[in-house]
């Protein structure tokens, strides 16, 4: 945040530069790759908002809320989690226990059991790495990366040992019936309204709503929330102030982790309806992506979780239509967190003296 | 017993030896960047670019000029290490340009090379080769050979001494003897030239470099050119020295994380970092061998052998286990002082 420059530049222009900047290079690549950008755009587009497509375009925004928000609340406290990814996957075992171990008579039920799990799975697994960097100094970033990898190992064990299925197949046994949420076709029918059937984007969408409405509310209207920031701006003025780093560390990772954690109400209890091995997709980074671009505002969140939701499924689209590797989305997701992330001064240095030099002009 | 030692034991540390090469190498790359007061979290997705212009570029070196080839037989293999050093070492500048000219946030900037990585790689793979994000099986001349050191076959009858030479010893690769000879060279850089003691300060107070009229920046992107050169020969290593014989998507698996937790692990020194290494190669070796450990008390699933390492490096980071501090000025960009 630079004070000298106009909130209009800081928090509009300067974003939309970068991110015109990511779409440029990620251009670049697709012509690189001898396809033609136009074309790619088209298809990525028609593929996320046929009525079918929105169904995976809005699953996956969901997904992405919960990580970015989850990132955002993090970064307010000067806290990296990269551990969305292990975060999630954990919370998807507790989900599949809650939902395995009993029969649950409603899914109103099944719904609040299954998001209480996720919760306490996924604050649990950030606990630790952040009870390290309060106590110990232990780096966030480096266990947080060591929780994702050994949150991989503990996952594979589960679904080819205890948890194991029926088959041979590396996954559990299907949850209950009873354990379904409903998905939009259902929902937009208890209001007479028309939606695709059989897409997976289903009530959790609700939840990230809720939860992005929270955050705000946390962040900018409570007095925790003015204490994180306040750590966030500067831990040494926070604690002259009174506000003990332990407490915010803990609190804020431990927050950070059962938003990432409620992404598995959404992927393992809404979609797969059973623990899968890679359940998670990469969704935990790209929260990481959907934060800073987002600049850790729930709406700037919800925003480019939608980007994000629409770049993922048109990205699925490429692959059928163009033959290009669902990898091009990875590709321009790493361009987005490099442009608005780590090479962001490239735009707002030039900014900062136009508008600067601008400023001081005015008022001399 | 005898035949445990010298067929078990000495089959596990030959592999493990290999395990640990990519790693060393890598843990030596970051250690330079992280000497020099620049996190690196990219050492992965550098690695994996390099195992793929490596792969690449060895096979269409050698490829015959009617497919498009360069029909270069033996020296393919050289081609594709200097394509993946130097690809490694572009990535490595990108990294450099963030951290240290736009003082951005550097791991940031080693999440998004590590995606970069991951993406381009399969991108540029397929629209070259159409094999899936994979490379063409490499042959002879594409690929590094086993080397057999002086004597290896007549000694290989003599009790121990004659086991551990002719296995363990030799018939490696050229990269292999590479790696050991740089975690030497390392150490007397470090420790012995003027230039080793420069980086180390830059890594703890540039601010004091910076009085002694000595350029930071300059200093910095040095150490991140040696790492971006290492992780090449990490990355050209996976390609071009083992049994893959070719790069396939996402082959470095973790690795450049591994090696982050080796270099933490071994407290950002050479040659513990070489102990590190052969320590998580080894268990590895193990883990691939045993799909579970029967202790006689307890009884580990392979997965845990896997987990290991993450396991030892969060003890170790906890400073539960003797302490490991950083160098004091990692992640901090550079403003000099007006």
């Amino acid at each position: 945040m630079n004070k000298n420059l106009p909130k209009w530049v800081d928090l509009g222009l300067i974003p939309l530069l970068t991110l015109l900047l990511a779409f440029a290079v990620s251009g670049l690549v697709v012509l690189s790759i001898g396809q033609d950008p136009v074309e790619v755009v088209q298809v990525m587009i028609k593929g996320a908002f046929n009525p079918f497509g929105i169904g995976h375009t809005l699953y996956f925004t969901t997904s992405f809320i919960f990580t970015g928000l989850a990132v955002a609340v993090a970064f307010h406290a000067r806290l990296f989690n990269i551990g969305g990814e292990g975060q999630a996957g954990i919370a998807g075992v507790g989900v599949a226990l809650v939902m395995l171990s009993y029969d649950w008579p409603h899914w109103s039920i099944a719904l609040l059991v299954g998001t209480l799990a996720a919760l306490a799975f996924g604050a649990a697994w950030a606990a630790i790495p952040a009870y390290l960097q309060a106590k110990r100094g232990s780096h966030i970033v480096i266990t947080t990366i060591m929780f994702n990898l050994i949150a991989t190992a503990i996952i594979g064990y589960l679904v080819v040992g205890p948890m194991q299925g029926e088959g041979s197949q590396p996954q559990s046994e299907r949850f209950p019936a009873s354990a379904s949420l409903p998905d939009f076709h259902e929902i937009f029918g208890w209001f007479g309204l028309e939606f695709a059937k059989h897409a997976p984007a289903n009530i959790s969408f609700f939840i990230a709503l809720v939860a992005a409405l929270l955050v705000w509310i946390l962040i900018w209207k409570t007095r925790l929330g003015y204490e994180m920031r306040a750590f966030g701006h500067s831990e040494k003025a926070a604690v002259y102030a009174g506000i003990s780093p332990l407490k915010i560390t803990m609190i804020a990772m431990l927050i950070s982790g059962a938003l990432s954690g409620l992404m598995a109400v959404n992927t393992v209890q809404g979609e797969a309806e059973r623990l899968l091995l890679g359940s998670v997709e990469g969704a935990g980074f790209i929260g990481i992506a959907v934060a800073l671009m987002g600049r850790s505002h729930p709406v700037g969140v919800l925003l480019a979780a939608f980007l994000f939701g629409i770049l993922t499924q048109g990205g699925a689209e490429l692959q059928f239509e163009l033959g290009i590797p669902a990898q091009m989305i990875t590709v321009i997701q790493a361009l987005i967190i490099m442009f608005t992330g780590s090479l962001e001064n490239l735009v707002r240095m030039p900014m900062e003296k136009i508008f600067i030099r601008a400023g001081k002009g005015a008022t001399s | 017993m005898m035949d445990f030692l010298t067929n078990d034991l000495l089959l596990l540390s030959d592999s493990a030896v290999r395990n640990a090469i990519p790693l060393l190498l890598a843990c030596l790359a970051g250690l330079y960047s992280e000497r020099a007061g620049i996190f690196d979290i990219g050492l992965e997705g550098k690695m994996l670019v390099a195992a793929f212009a490596a792969g690449a570029f060895s096979a269409i070196a050698g490829m015959p000029a009617y497919d498009g080839g360069w029909e270069m037989g033996a020296w393919s293999v050289w081609i594709g290490l200097g394509a993946a050093i130097i690809a490694s070492t572009i990535f490595s500048m990108i990294h450099a340009f963030a951290s240290i000219t736009l003082r951005g946030n550097q791991l940031i900037s080693g999440v998004a090379i590590n995606f970069f990585a991951a993406g381009i790689t399969v991108l540029i793979g397929q629209h070259w080769f159409r094999m899936g994000g994979q490379t063409p099986q490499l042959r002879e001349g594409q690929r590094f050979e086993p080397i057999s050191l002086p004597f290896a076959e007549s000694l290989k009858d003599v009790p121990i001494v004659g086991d551990i030479y002719y296995q363990l010893i030799s018939g490696h690769n050229i990269i292999v003897y590479f790696g050991f000879i740089i975690v030497a060279l390392t150490w007397w850089v470090l420790y012995r030239t003027r230039f080793g003691l420069r980086m180390r300060a830059v890594g703890e107070n540039p601010g004091a470099v910076d009085t002694a009229g000595i350029s930071v920046v300059k200093l910095r992107y040095s150490a991140l050119i040696i790492t971006g050169i290492l992780c090449g020969l990490a990355g050209a290593y996976l390609s071009l020295g083992t049994a893959a014989a070719g790069f396939g998507k996402d082959m470095t698996a973790g690795r450049g994380f591994i090696a982050l937790a080796a270099l933490i692990f071994a407290k950002w020194k050479p040659i513990s970092a070489m102990g590190a290494t052969l320590l998580f190669g080894m268990l590895e070796a193990i883990g691939n061998k045993y799909q579970t450990l029967d202790l006689g008390f307890v009884v580990l699933p392979g997965q845990f052998m896997q987990a290991l390492p993450y396991i030892l490096t969060v003890v170790i980071l906890a400073g539960f286990v003797g302490k490991a501090i950083p160098p004091k000025a990692g992640g901090e960009p550079y403003v000099k002082e007006r």
